[in-house]
């Protein structure tokens, strides 16, 4: 009974031993070389020391290459670091924007903020008293409202596109296209001029969800339009075979079928428009106290309350702009993690 | 025997004319499609039809005029309205935008195609699709509190040794709130945009043609260069200019960082650019009437320049996208 071995199998791409010395040298070398350059000349400070790293690192890199194999292998290796530089700098700035509203906003987050609003509170009072109940609701207000009015108009695009697919198919997919990316600032001019200048109306949060409503649709238009194409054609058909007419085919097979992506795409619409800030200086008027009617009257919502509070840049002011940064962002990335939540589920569409 | 011939039931009528509730239903959805084309007419209906008094009074001295002059009447002053240095800024701070964020974007959706390993790869999408849904104010706030004192002493070195080339020139020591710092702002703003959509566009490289290349013996980085690049040539450039209307379009990130200044300078490390989206925000607390109707007409010439660039950006990834 002798016990028998099993070979390893050998991995010939792999990294080797006689591969990897050369290049810990190296690594070694580079940072070695950095270190003396920051210290013994003018180079001074992290910035320095993170330029030269990165040069030496990509000549030390090249270098190997060259020697190893040809001038293309040491292009290669140059790209390669390139590339995984790019990479690193999308990650920086969001780990510094999101530790920084943590850090900066989770002092003046308390219970009060939630049940008071800043009408008998001066912005530079301590931060326990005063809140942004008033801001809370009128977000909450104008992103239900937004929803009612471009969700119906979001989702009938999306229709006309996949089910009805008219001759004006194309134009309609590049007209929303394009107007994904109109500013919001147009969008809130173009509310003040209806609704203000034309029909003489005042601020209030009906006006701004209105501007937001302009911005919604056409994130709620394409991702419903992506969702209903998921839908196979085999039940459109099978609901015509029956008898059925297309209404009945689209409400009761097509849409059901595509219910949780198209709530998706509603959320989605959501989480677009939760944080704009500049159709709402436009058309809200900014209040510091609740204000529970949408319809009349000035309100204000939590972007608002951010852009008032910085604005008047005094030390207190500015900590109630980063606690409400920090609910915004609770706010957006709640909504962001429920699209995941939901369009990451399998077996449906 | 006799009940089985008398339950025969009547013949259908078979057409193919839609019946009164499909009639119903395609009027209402084809109603809705066209819904969003009424709202691009709409807005720039009401936008001109405000800003047209403007327009005519200015003329061609609107977009290349560059000062904002409120009347006093008093005085006999006439009004003036130029957006000429508001126009110039916005293209500077959106070419300062795109000059960091182009190479940035493109290698990083080169790393999340080919170079990342997998662990990583969903993780840096995630990350990329929260950049993108953080709302500018935070990206304002951000980048005055955070990003400017740093953005202020990479500006004094650029200054130190790049002076004698005359964009980084320096007449007044002031590095905060300049065209600089927007720029990088707006850098890290559109960064998640363009990445997105060349990395879509990456993903669509025909399999064959990247195994073809690497079977010939190319390196990661000649393949690179040989398929990848240019089957997405058209994607890379509408990404960049997708990037480039968002930018141009920013209202609120742009207004924390920028100082407006009705001027046209080229040093653009100074305290003092322009922004059409931004300006009409500064001037809109305190406009008069009159006033009201030229920054209408600003956000019509804005609406026409981010609708064009649009326009053209989707066109040209819808082109490479068929491909």
């Amino acid at each position: 009974m002798s016990t028998s071995t099993i070979p390893r199998p050998t991995k010939p791409w792999g990294i080797n031993l006689k591969q990897a010395v050369p290049d810990v040298i190296a690594a070694f070398v580079a940072l070695l070389t950095t270190y003396a350059l920051v210290a013994y000349t003018p180079l001074k400070g992290k910035l320095a020391f993170v330029i030269v790293l990165f040069i030496v690192a990509v000549i030390a890199s090249a270098t190997i290459s060259g020697i190893r194999r040809d001038r293309k292998a040491a292009l290669n290796s140059i790209s390669t670091v390139m590339v995984y530089v790019a990479g690193m700098f999308v990650i920086i700035p969001l780990v510094s924007i999101l530790f920084e509203i943590v850090k900066r906003g989770i002092g003046g987050l308390s219970f009060g903020i939630f049940t008071t609003d800043m009408a008998v509170t001066s912005t530079d009072a301590p931060l326990s008293e005063g809140g942004l109940i008033h801001a809370i609701v009128g977000t909450l207000y104008i992103v239900l409202i937004a929803s009612v009015i471009s969700v119906p108009i979001g989702v009938l695009t999306a229709l006309y596109l996949t089910e009805i697919k008219g001759k004006a198919a194309g134009t309609v997919r590049f007209f929303v296209q394009a107007m994904s990316g109109i500013p919001s600032i147009v969008a809130g001019l173009f509310i003040f001029a209806v609704w203000m200048i034309a029909l003489g109306n005042q601020y209030s949060a009906f006006a701004g969800a209105m501007a937001l409503a302009i911005l919604m649709i056409p994130t709620v238009a394409r991702t419903s339009e992506e969702v209903l194409k998921l839908i196979p054609n085999d039940l459109r058909e099978a609901g015509l075979a029956m008898g059925g007419t297309q209404w009945r085919t689209v409400a009761m097979i097509v849409v059901p079928a595509a219910q949780s992506g198209l709530i998706t795409a509603v959320i989605l619409g959501v989480a677009r428009v939760a944080g704009e800030t500049a159709p709402l200086l436009l058309t809200m008027g900014g209040a510091d106290a609740l204000n529970l009617n949408p319809f009349a009257g000035n309100s204000s919502a939590i972007p608002f309350y951010v852009w008032k509070n910085f604005a008047l840049g005094s030390e207190n002011a500015v900590s109630r702009a980063w606690t409400g940064v920090l609910v915004l962002m609770i706010i957006v990335l709640f909504f962001f993690s429920l699209t995941r939540f939901l369009s990451g589920r399998k077996g449906r569409f | 025997m006799s009940t089985a011939t008398s339950t025969l039931p009547p013949k259908r009528e078979i057409t193919t004319k839609p019946r009164f509730s499909d009639k119903v239903f395609r009027a209402v959805v084809t109603g809705g499609g066209f819904s969003s084309l009424v709202i691009l007419g709409l807005i720039s209906l009401f936008l001109l039809y405000n800003g047209l008094n403007v327009f005519r009074t200015e003329g061609l001295k609107f977009i290349t005029g560059f000062d904002w002059v409120v009347p006093i009447p008093e005085l006999g002053l006439p009004a003036q309205y130029g957006i000429g240095a508001m126009l110039y800024g916005t293209v500077v701070i959106g070419l300062i935008a795109l000059f960091f964020a182009f190479p940035i974007s493109v290698g990083a959706a080169l790393f999340l195609s080919y170079y990342a390993p997998d662990w990583l790869k969903k993780p840096m999408v995630l990350v990329v699709d929260v950049m993108a849904a953080i709302p500018s104010i935070v990206f304002g706030l951000w980048g005055y509190f955070i990003l400017m004192p740093s953005a202020e002493y990479w500006a004094k070195l650029i200054h130190k040794y790049l002076s004698f080339i005359p964009i980084f020139d320096m007449p007044a020591p002031v590095f905060t709130r300049s065209p600089f710092i927007a720029g990088l702002v707006l850098a890290v703003m559109i960064i998640p945009i363009i990445t997105s959509i060349t990395r879509e566009i990456f993903a669509q490289t025909p399999l064959d043609r990247i195994q073809a290349a690497y079977a010939l013996g190319a390196t990661k980085w000649s393949m690179i260069k040989s398929v990848v690049i240019p089957y997405g040539r058209g994607g890379i450039v509408g990404g960049a200019m997708l990037g480039l209307g968002r930018a141009i379009g920013e209202t609120v990130a742009v207004y924390t960082v920028l100082n407006i200044v009705f001027d046209i300078r080229i040093e653009v490390l100074l305290s003092a650019g322009g922004s059409v989206a931004s300006m009409i925000v500064n001037k809109f607390g305190e406009a008069n009437p009159d006033e009201l109707k030229a920054l209408m007409a600003a956000g019509f010439v804005l609406f026409l320049v981010t609708l064009l660039i649009n326009f053209l950006a989707n066109f040209i990834i819808n082109r490479t996208a068929r491909e």
